[in-house]
């Protein structure tokens, strides 16, 4: 049995609610009482927060990890330590492994060993969605859901034929599975490096152009329409994609978006100076895009915040810019980031936490993400306003390319409970 | 339709005695249900024939019956084969490789010679769809649709409903489940047109990849999950997995296909206590069906259907020498 704890005197972020509430949260392993809970059973510890926030833990459904197949970047254990520090209590896994998770025993494989290596942070797994993830033919999506998949997803490399997705899309209505795609058109994206605009001319960078985003999202959703297929566009960065998103979801398209978080936060001018950290895939686009796309989260159009953790060796970064690789970590920095937005004003904070709680919950059919009595007690405890500058060398991840270095950030976890057992104690 | 004969078995004498109006027979979507059953009634008599020592009738002595196959074809060819040499037909087997040049061109002279040779039956299979109609429309003779492509194999549907009446009496009111590659399979297409204007229930089961589009206005209810299909099921119809008609992929693998919809015994049972499983044959063993049932005589009526498709075929061949006997020459 876990042992009960109740945190009191705490300012609740119940994403299913539209405003902070105070009160108390009594839980063991699943939620026992929140709200106005009378009283806590002996034996419980009992926490006061002294006023600070209580969320449910944060469900990260963008996480590459390197194990199996490049532990040298992140392993299990790494990537769990991160995510506790960063209250990320449960994170979907990319296949861009190697092997790459396209078949059921590597399902049940990540499944087993993940939870065990990672401290207790649930890594779930995504499944690959074509063979290889090549692009051809599509896995066995029918076992690997049996076997636990969450999703399926053909990670950074966007399908180029339309027939092999539309396939796919409608063979997954069989298991009402997930499917999540990079809207990017390979053939205007390809050799680009950041934004295409006046930045990217001046610094002599190939661009990648807003339209590649635009045309391919246009062709996801259509099929997504054509087959009755569950469709997230995997992290959008551009306002262009957004009225097309809009106008599908009007139509009863199943479509869901989300968005890498450092896209809320940074822009195309990050990248000046060559910043590697702030080489994106998606691109770090135009303030406008960056705007809009805040304004879409605040709006719920945009389902869910991603960290997009893709965590890359100095080798694959200290490199002339053109060469280096995409990707930045994010695990530690997801909570932090998001929040930028709530100190701003832009988006309110039960809207913020929803799009890293509930909505994620919901598209993977979790129990999670919610401040209910009942749900799993995976539960944070986070000082909002503590504010500190960003030193990547100190990330618990084994990479520490983020393009938060060195910036100010506001808001730390002080504790992290999954299934009511602490993980994470700063 | 007061006069059409109430199913069941027997052997009908005034039914056999009414002739069938149809010149051709191309797809079961030309008959309407007095038709189908005239061709079902007049089945019935040749049945028990096929268990005589000597099965042979003069009912077509002196014609000539065609098998024209541009696709390989083993139990069909072999069934028109033998019904005809049954009925006492000169039986000629032409097997033409199917060229990849101009197909259509090609199809056109072939009917040009074959008519020339003055045939009274015409048995054709071609690998594209509505092969079977144009040749209909270039020749003199009766055309038999033995397989256009992914339209229609009436005397398929014509052996599978044939088969069914006689193990369950009526189709009228049974449910029937055809599971698997629907979107290939022209034995599907016919057999729900005939299976639906018999008065049966009819169910489409397969991955929605493997389901044509707008299938559910076939009058068939469309189902992806195999095991709601199934439930209390009378009879049991798998197809064949047309790997040969596939370009890429349109289910992940055959472990996959098999776990979701292959018929083993663990989901025979969801169907009606005593349902009846068939297979318009070749089986991909494994793939679609699982040999326990396959093999099972309790269940399968597999080899039934081969026997009775014999049957059916004499019964089309006279149907149609007869109609053809009585029409203006040509």
């Amino acid at each position: 049995m876990t042992k009960p704890t109740l945190i009191r005197n705490a300012k609740l972020i119940d994403p299913a609610k539209n405003k902070v509430e105070d009160g108390a949260i009594l839980f063991a392993e699943t939620i026992l009482d929140v709200g106005n809970v009378s009283g806590a059973p002996e034996g419980a510890e009992i926490i006061d927060a002294d006023g600070a926030h209580v969320a449910p833990g944060l469900i990260d459904m963008r996480v590459v990890i390197g194990e199996p197949g490049a532990e040298h970047k992140e392993t299990f254990k790494s990537a769990g330590r991160a995510a506790a520090a960063g209250g990320v209590t449960t994170l979907v896994m990319m296949p861009n492994t190697t092997p790459v998770l396209d078949d059921q025993s590597l399902i049940d494989f990540v499944l087993r060993r993940g939870i065990d290596r990672s401290g207790g942070v649930r890594i779930l797994p995504a499944a690959a969605l074509t063979q290889h993830l090549d692009g051809e033919l599509m896995t066995e999506i029918g076992l690997m859901a049996e076997a636990g998949a969450v999703l399926f997803t053909n990670g950074d490399k966007p399908i180029h034929s339309s027939r092999t997705l539309r396939r796919a899309l409608s063979y997954a209505t069989i298991f009402d599975a997930l499917i999540a795609h990079r809207p990017e058109d390979p053939y205007l994206a390809e050799g680009g490096v950041m934004h295409e605009g006046e930045l990217a001319a001046r610094l002599g960078l190939p661009g990648i152009p807003a339209a590649a985003e635009v045309i391919m999202a246009e062709r996801d959703l259509t099929l997504a329409e054509l087959t009755n297929g569950k469709l997230l566009l995997d992290m959008l960065s551009s306002a262009q994609t957004l009225p097309t998103l809009k106008r599908a979801k009007a139509r009863g398209v199943k479509a869901f978006a989300s968005v890498n978080v450092h896209h809320l936060v940074l822009n195309e001018n990050d990248v000046d100076g060559y910043r590697t950290f702030a080489k994106l895939s998606p691109p770090l686009r135009s303030e406008d895009d960056r705007v809009a796309l805040v304004q879409a989260v605040s709006d719920g159009l945009i389902d869910v915040i991603v960290s997009g953790h893709d965590p890359r060796p100095a080798e694959d970064k200290r490199l002339p810019y053109e060469e280096a690789a995409f990707g930045a970590v994010g695990l530690e920095t997801l909570l932090p980031g998001a929040l930028t937005l709530h100190h701003k004003g832009d988006v309110q904070l039960n809207t913020l936490f929803r799009a890293m709680t509930s909505r994620p919950a919901e598209l993977l059919k979790l129990p999670q993400g919610r401040l209910a009595k009942d749900a799993p007690a995976d539960i944070i405890l986070i000082d909002l306003g503590a504010p500190f500058r960003l030193d990547s060398d100190k990330l618990r991840s084994k990479s520490n390319n983020s393009p938060f270095d060195e910036k100010l950030l506001q808001g730390a976890v002080k504790r992290t409970f999954i299934a009511g057992k602490t993980v994470f104690n700063g | 339709m007061a006069q059409r004969p109430t199913g069941g078995k027997k052997s009908d004498q005034s039914a056999r005695a009414i002739r069938f109006r149809q010149k051709h027979l191309l797809a079961i979507a030309d008959l309407d249900r007095f038709e189908a059953e005239n061709l079902l009634d007049r089945a019935e008599k040749f049945a028990p024939m096929l268990d005589e020592k000597i099965k042979k009738l003069d009912t077509l002595r002196g014609r000539t019956l065609i098998n024209l196959f541009f696709e390989n074809s083993t139990r069909t060819q072999s069934s028109f084969e033998l019904a005809g040499k049954r009925m006492g037909a000169d039986v000629v087997n032409m097997s033409v490789k199917s060229s990849s040049v101009a197909k259509g061109e090609t199809l056109i002279d072939t009917a040009a010679t074959l008519n020339a040779m003055r045939p009274d039956l015409l048995v054709v299979r071609h690998g594209s769809s509505g092969a079977a109609e144009l040749l209909s429309r270039k020749v003199d003779c009766a055309v038999i649709n033995a397989g256009d492509g992914k339209h229609e194999h009436p005397t398929q549907a014509l052996l599978d409903a044939f088969t069914i009446r006689s193990r369950l009496g009526d189709i009228e009111g049974l449910t029937v489940a055809i599971c698997g590659d629907v979107l290939h399979s022209r034995v599907a297409r016919s057999n729900v047109a005939l299976l639906t204007l018999l008065g049966a229930q009819v169910r489409l089961i397969g991955p929605p990849t493997l389901m044509p589009a707008g299938a559910e206005k076939w009058g068939a209810k469309v189902f992806h999950d195999m095991r709601a299909g199934l439930k209390d099921a009378d009879v049991v119809m798998m197809l064949r997995l047309q790997r040969e008609r596939m370009d890429g992929g349109f289910f992940p693998s055959a472990r996959e296909y098999f776990w979701f919809y292959g018929l083993d015994e663990d989901k025979l049972r969801i169907a009606k206590p005593g349902a009846l499983v068939m297979h318009p044959g070749p089986m991909n063993r494994g793939v679609e069906i699982d040999s326990s049932v396959a093999d099972n005589p309790n269940v399968s009526l597999i080899e039934t259907q081969v026997r009775m498709g014999v049957a059916v075929r004499m019964a089309v061949l006279e149907a149609l020498a007869e109609s053809g006997a009585n029409q203006e020459p040509a």
